[in-house]
């Protein structure tokens, strides 16, 4: 596992810090995942051998090609789909099925439409036997902390995207779990509420005793948000770098021009995308033929 | 990919809602106007009411009959009656001959085609003359047997298919006991229980009840079966994550999710409750709006019968917008209502 972590260029400030991070307890650990699913008579390895440790409070992003089974990954840490081989170990003890003790967040916002914002919130407190008089005060205490009290008798399709994605954040954060996984959260939300929610998130993270396992596609999300970035290859799914971001924190927007994030953002291209390996599975867009008698500087 | 849809279905929507393009009448589901859909709406009752009306009231449409008004020296001619034009011409011709005095009647149509003006006085008169049978019943009786009848079906066939079908759609084990024999009875025409019922519960309310369970009840499982099945998957998960647990998976997630669309089910499933009133009162004692429409046709009221056939189209129509309402009332959150 060790020789497939990268560390660019690091500062001593994150140097420090991520010292620090890594002295702290392992919340989540996964031992030799694997994961197959069987199509016909043969059977197709999603996850192989996939291992690593996440510590407490650490923000750690998962990225790969499409393919990679990174959804499936986090699907199986949530408990949602079983592991074919391995084990995912939550404060050292095995995960068995779905719990409340890691909130998820899904691309899709999945609030319960019958339920208004309040009663959305309320909703993991309720199941979990807290009483009613006070799951609602929690429930405003949340909504309070990410500005949308004024809406919590308001149903979900009142509210815009990235206001819904709020209300699915604190609805996993209220029941106190140990770790939040997010799968691809904000690649539905358009650029602009991204960038904001992206900030919003740290925010939140930095406030609350959180630890965060995020799926994304989005390179530059990942740069931007994560403390370690796990690099999987496609087909079957292998861990195949876990790099090390070396921009201090906070993060600001201005750290997108930075040159520690053009290095990071490189090394991740270099890995998903290698020059070499082009047309192996992707299919070859033909050249298009000239159509048109306006010929100007587009060529 | 669920927001791509939900995207697609308000844009679906916007579309159906939004304001009329000039010159895009024959487009494929064109928007249409407001003021244009109430005015449809309107026509969808007054189109078929005019061409009822000018049949029955235009003679060169069709009258094929004559209504005799004086039968003059034909012996088998009565007032009131009615023959066809060829009768009527031939005696015509008979009196012409014999010198004998010529029946006179007025063009008219089959006594079965009664006219709009003649079915709309008999809704009103039947409701205020007393029954032609000593012991009958009035029409708002007939009517409110018919009501008790399709109320206690409805109710026995829900009390049993709605729990099974939420069942059936939650559990793939229970699906599979329970959906092959209902697929089979499914096919069995609930009148061809008839005998069976009245030989099991009686002549009286029983087997009517019985019938309008069996018409609906297997249809009820099935239908109700699948909108649970397609409860949204992913809500299931969220909940999962969230830390709920067995039923309350069934109670608080799955079940309050399909619930505006088991509403809609229901909706039309008491509808086809409806269409099995007639063959159920049928059964056994004839009783209700059935025992109306058969006593009013035998005395060749045909104005009566329509009335009465029209009642129970209205009283559908108008519980279904009721319920409708209502619905919109319950689900603020639905999206299909809006």
């Amino acid at each position: 596992m060790f020789d497939t972590i990268s560390y660019l260029d690091q500062s001593q400030a994150v140097k420090d810090r991520l010292d620090r991070m890594k002295a702290r307890e392992v919340i989540l650990e996964v031992a030799g995942l694997t994961k197959k699913f069987r199509t016909g008579k043969s059977d197709v390895t999603a996850l192989d051998d996939i291992s690593f440790k996440t510590h407490r409070r650490e923000f750690l992003c998962i990225v790969g090609p499409s393919g990679c089974g990174k959804s499936t990954l986090v699907r199986i840490l949530a408990g949602l789909e079983q592991a074919s081989g391995g084990q995912v170990l939550l404060d050292g003890h095995p995960v068995k099925g779905p719990g409340r003790e890691r909130g998820m967040v899904f691309q899709g916002y999945t609030l319960f439409p019958w339920l208004t914002v309040r009663g959305n919130v309320m909703f993991g407190l309720l199941m979990n036997n807290v009483a009613r008089a006070e799951a609602k005060k929690q429930a405003d205490e949340w909504l309070g902390l990410i500005g949308l009290e004024k809406f919590a008798d308001a149903y979900p399709h009142q509210l815009s995207g990235g206001m819904k994605q709020r209300v699915a954040i604190i609805r996993a954060l209220v029941n106190r779990p140990r770790i939040l996984l997010m799968d691809e959260p904000f690649s539905a939300l358009d650029a602009q509420t991204r960038a904001r929610m992206q900030s919003y998130l740290l925010e939140i993270w930095k406030k609350v005793d959180i630890t965060v396992v995020f799926i994304t596609h989005d390179l530059d999300e990942a740069v931007f948000l994560a403390d370690r970035i796990l690099v999987l290859s496609a087909h079957p799914g292998r861990l195949q770098e876990l790099i090390e971001v070396p921009i201090v924190r906070p993060r600001k927007a201005e750290h997108f021009s930075a040159a520690e994030f053009a290095a990071t953002k490189a090394r991740l291209e270099a890995l998903i995308h290698p020059p070499s390996q082009h047309g192996d599975d992707e299919e070859a867009y033909p050249s298009v033929p000239l159509l048109t008698d306006v010929r100007d500087e587009v060529e | 990919m669920s927001s791509a849809s939900e995207a697609a279905s308000s844009l679906a929507s916007d579309v159906v809602t939004g304001d009329a393009v000039p010159g895009q009448w024959f487009r494929v589901r064109a928007p249409l106007s407001r003021r244009l859909r109430v005015i449809l709406a309107i026509c969808s009752f007054l189109l078929p009411l005019g061409l009822w009306s000018a049949v029955s009231y235009v003679p060169a449409i069709w009258h094929p009959d004559i209504l005799v008004s004086d039968p003059g020296d034909v012996d088998y001619f009565l007032p009131g009656m009615r023959v066809d034009k060829a009768t009527f011409a031939k005696e015509l011709e008979n009196a012409k001959v014999n010198h004998t005095a010529p029946p006179q009647g007025t063009l008219c149509n089959p006594v079965y085609l009664p006219s709009p003006g003649a079915v709309l006085a008999a809704f009103y008169t039947s409701f205020t003359t007393p029954p032609a049978d000593q012991d009958g019943l009035w029409l708002h009786q007939s009517l409110w047997q018919s009501i008790q009848t399709i109320f206690w079906g409805f109710v026995i066939s829900s009390l049993i298919g709605v729990p099974l079908g939420i069942l059936c759609g939650a559990h793939n084990g229970a699906a599979r006991l329970v959906e092959p024999i209902v697929e089979f009875f499914r096919y069995l025409p609930a009148p061809a229980f008839g005998t069976l019922a009245v030989a099991v519960l009686g002549i009286y309310a029983g087997p009517k009840i019985a019938i309008i369970v069996i018409g609906t009840l297997f249809q009820q499982i099935l239908i109700i079966a699948n909108t649970t099945r397609k409860a949204d998957f992913s809500l299931v998960e969220a909940a999962l994550t969230l830390g709920t647990k067995n039923l309350r998976l069934l109670t608080r997630v799955v079940i309050p999710s399909v619930l505006p669309d088991l509403y809609r089910d229901q909706r039309i499933l008491l509808g086809w409750a409806w269409t099995y009133l007639i063959v159920a009162e049928l059964v056994g004692a004839t009783a209700g709006i059935s025992l109306f429409i058969t006593q009013q046709s035998r005395y060749q009221h045909y104005a009566n019968v329509y009335a009465a056939i029209a009642m129970i189209g209205i009283l559908g129509l108008g519980t279904d917008l009721v319920l409708a309402a209502l619905g919109r009332k319950l689900f603020p959150w639905d999206r299909a209502a809006r």
